[in-house]
């Protein structure tokens, strides 16, 4: 054989990590923002602007307006008109068309708007480009859908709109909330004033461009940027018949009491700590992966996240260990990227909130344990966390900390996973994981939480019911139990 | 047919696999970007790892001399290019194969225990497999018995994967599970706890006969039946997908699990291989169009 030797490399270095995978869409952030009322951008009464920050880099993205009351009560007002003049007369087959527009230019702009929510929010593209933003034009669809449906959704009964509506919103999912607020609003024939987060106003206010080129008539759709006191504004407004909240627990009591006596209807998504209960008859792997799911995903920015795993003891020590190298592999970086899988912690005032709860839950006497991965330079960044050795008295057990971090127990029979489970002042969510469909129901019967996931964690629909039992609050959005909180219902 | 002899692999059963979280990780590994120098380093690493195959009954001797020099002059334009890890044949040719590798680094593997049915008794299989080792194989691909798998009786296939491992000697043991065959992904675990815990040096999806082959769910799940049976023990075992993968692309997914799923470790030919033929000159399509911009006609890959 004549064989030409030619000198060869061996096998690469095994060393193989991904370049960087930067998302190229141009996220479309203006300068500067003003306030959305009557169908145009108006400069705030006062003046008043505030710098929006990225949190993967610290740098100034853009300026937007700081509402006051006087910027509420003009919205209202404009809201109030649209509403009375043009929105509660439309046959409601024209409104459904709006809502429709709505969610077809949303639709073709998607991706600048994925780009716009993780530039804004700190949450990896990958999830504003498959969950946040797809699901918030799901919404739009979903409820348009409804609009001209209303008799067949409340049978023998008519449903009538509340009028003006206060929706304020938080920063983990922005355009999403904002679809879930506007969306049935819109198709039952209310008007709205939204209240993006403070941190992250950018979408709701591109949302507003969107409602612009929808040609929705003026003042229909009013956003008013700013911070809690905004928010209280619009809340204590006279003008205003409904509000929807989505955010903290606390927030959520302050509105039970601004409103009691009030002839105004509320709904509210408050806090959670949901328990992810493992049973060592699951498909283990998978449920690691489901972990990871239910806790990492939007950095435990999440209100129904995962946050108190319960491993049944059986399985605890090697689910630990492969959570703990599956961990290691999660890539917590530039939000841009498309492989990153862990984004930026939203605010300084969040990282801060985290990390005392990593001291809280050290000095408590819980075991830290943190992924091995690098993190960025500048940024608001924090490593996935888990704590093993935590009791049911620690206030890492208890309390929603909001990031991405772990509190695991260990359990030896579904009745103390229960106990367990239901014991919080929670209720948002839960996981079941095991491979027997009888035990799902049962268990699942048992816990008190309005969303119970079997075998998966954070999956979401706008045909879905979402919503809290005790102090994570009020009512429930989407499917045909979130058209409910809008409409008052009069008997044909 | 025999009755359950050994602890098989232990006495705690192989967990429950769910498709379809599997389906879904896996569809989020695939959707990993990967470009430039790591898409590069990817496809050598690929290429290090690829088993060149022909199994086919027209094999000949001058068909086996081509893929020996396809194997050592993969594409002898571009620098660096390394060398596939081994050429696997049928044993008849193991000796041909042998003599056309001398001293180029590359293994020769057999396949062998009646490939691809696997339908013979012990005494045909074992002497198949020493036939192969006779003429110089330095790896057998067995088949396991799948008929007496799905029958349940694990402890014939336990001890058929044993005692082929028995005459190996120093050749490396890939046994394949045939997943195609299996039916779930419930089966494939079993299977390849099964088969580790016998002794396979790697476990191998498919012969390539049978579609479905190789797919990134059924490699998933061996993969954590690799990764939890070195959590147990310790031990470094492979895995070898093979049959339908042609593309670089997929080639490339697979390496993102595995190095998601095992780690870097496993980022070598000593653990994982690639059973292929045409996905040779896709990689080295890949490669050139990184080099130069732009893609070349097949007419520019030699093929084998």
């Amino acid at each position: 054989m004549s064989v030409v030797s030619v000198e060869r490399k061996s096998a690469p270095e095994p060393a193989w990590t991904y370049a960087p995978a930067p998302e190229s869409a141009d996220p479309g952030i203006r300068k500067r923002y003003g306030l959305f009322v009557n169908g145009e951008f108006v400069a705030p009464a006062d003046g008043k602007y505030r710098t929006i920050v990225n949190p993967a880099n610290e740098q100034p993205l853009c300026k937007v307006a700081e509402g006051s009351a006087a910027d509420v009560d003009r919205a209202v007002k404009a809201a109030r008109q649209a509403y009375t003049r043009v929105w509660s007369k439309m046959p409601a087959r024209e409104r459904g068309k709006y809502v429709f527009r709505i969610a077809r230019l949303l639709q073709e702009r998607s991706r600048e708007f994925a780009a716009a929510e993780s530039k804004n929010g700190g949450k990896p593209i990958r999830e504003s480009r498959d969950t946040d933003i797809p699901l918030a034009i799901a919404h739009f669809f979903y409820y348009a859908g409804w609009a001209d449906k209303l008799d067949f959704a409340f049978p023998g009964m008519r449903a009538k709109p509340l009028g003006v509506c206060g929706q304020v919103i938080p920063w983990n999912f922005p355009l999403l909330m904002a679809a879930w607020k506007l969306a049935p609003a819109l198709a039952t024939g209310n008007t709205c004033v939204l209240k993006p987060a403070e941190t992250t106003p950018v979408t709701a206010l591109k949302l507003a461009e969107i409602i612009q080129m929808a040609d929705l008539p003026p003042g229909v759709v009013n956003i008013v940027p700013g911070g809690r006191p905004t928010g209280q504004a619009v809340v204590e407004h006279p003008g205003v018949d409904k509000i929807a909240f989505t955010g903290s627990t606390a927030v959520g009591k302050w509105i039970m009491k601004a409103l009691a006596g009030s002839s105004k209807r509320y709904t509210l998504e408050l806090g959670g700590k949901a328990a992810n209960i493992i049973f060592e008859d699951a498909a283990i792997d998978q449920a690691v992966e489901g972990i990871i799911n239910a806790i990492f995903f939007n950095q435990g920015h999440v209100c129904c996240a995962g946050s108190r795993l319960l491993v049944q003891e059986g399985v605890a020590g090697s689910l630990i260990e492969k959570l703990q190298s599956r961990m290691n592999h999660l890539i917590v970086g530039d939000p841009l990227d498309k492989n990153t899988d862990v984004g930026a912690i939203n605010s300084k005032e969040q990282l801060e909130k985290i990390d005392r709860y990593l001291v809280i839950g050290q000095e408590e006497g819980a075991t830290m344990w943190q992924s091995e991965c690098p993190l960025p330079q500048h940024g608001y960044y924090v490593r996935p966390t888990l704590f093993t050795n935590v009791s049911q008295s620690h206030r890492i057990a208890q309390e929603e900390i909001f990031g991405p971090v772990l509190a695991i127990q260990t359990f030896r029979t579904a009745e103390e996973a229960i106990t367990k489970a239901n014991n919080t002042p929670y209720g948002l969510s839960g996981g079941v994981w095991t491979d027997k469909g009888a035990k799902i129901f049962k268990v699942t019967r048992s816990l008190k939480a309005g969303v119970i996931w079997a075998n998966t964690f954070n999956k979401f629909d706008p045909s879905s019911p979402f919503g809290g039992y005790k102090e994570s609050g009020m009512g429930r959005e989407g499917g045909w139990h979130g058209l409910a909180p809008y409409v008052r219902l009069e008997r044909v | 047919m025999s009755t359950l002899q050994a602890p098989y692999p232990s006495w705690s059963p192989s967990p429950p696999v769910d498709q379809v979280g599997v389906e879904e990780r896996v569809a989020r590994l695939s959707a990993r970007s990967i470009k430039k120098g790591s898409k590069v380093t990817a496809l050598k690493l690929a290429l290090s790892m690829i088993d060149l195959t022909t199994l086919e009954g027209s094999d000949s001797v001058g068909k086996v001399r081509q893929l020996c020099d396809k194997a050592k002059h993969v594409h002898d334009a571009l620098p660096d290019l390394p060398h596939v890890a081994a050429v696997c044949v049928y044993p008849t040719l193991v000796r041909t194969a042998k003599e056309a590798l001398a001293g180029s680094g590359i293994r020769v593997a057999a396949v062998a225990t009646a490939f691809p049915s696997g339908q013979a008794d012990r005494e045909t299989k074992l002497r198949d497999t020493r036939f192969a080792i006779d003429e110089g194989a330095d790896e057998i691909d067995m088949v396991i018995s799948r008929g007496e798998f799905l029958e349940g009786n694990f402890g014939y296939v336990y001890d058929e994967i044993a005692a082929i491992k028995a005459v190996c000697d120093r050749a490396q043991l890939k046994v394949i599970l045939e997943t195609g065959e299996l039916g779930t992904l419930d089966r494939v675990r079993e299977a390849s706890d099964l088969a580790l815990a016998a002794g396979a040096d790697f476990i191998k999806t498919s012969t390539g006969k049978i579609q479905p082959a190789a797919t990134p769910p059924v490699a998933l799940v061996m993969m954590e039946a690799l990764r939890d049976f070195h959590l147990r023990t310790g031990q470094k075992r492979g895995l070898k997908p093979a049959g339908g993968i042609r593309a670089a692309k997929q080639a490339v997914q697979y390496l993102v699990m595995l190095r998601e799923t095992l780690g870097d470790e496993w980022l070598t030919p000593e653990r994982f291989r690639i059973g292929a033929s045409t996905l040779t000159n896709d990689i080295v399509m890949q490669i050139a169009k990184e080099t130069e911009g732009v893609y070349q006609s097949n007419d520019y890959f030699s093929q084998a």
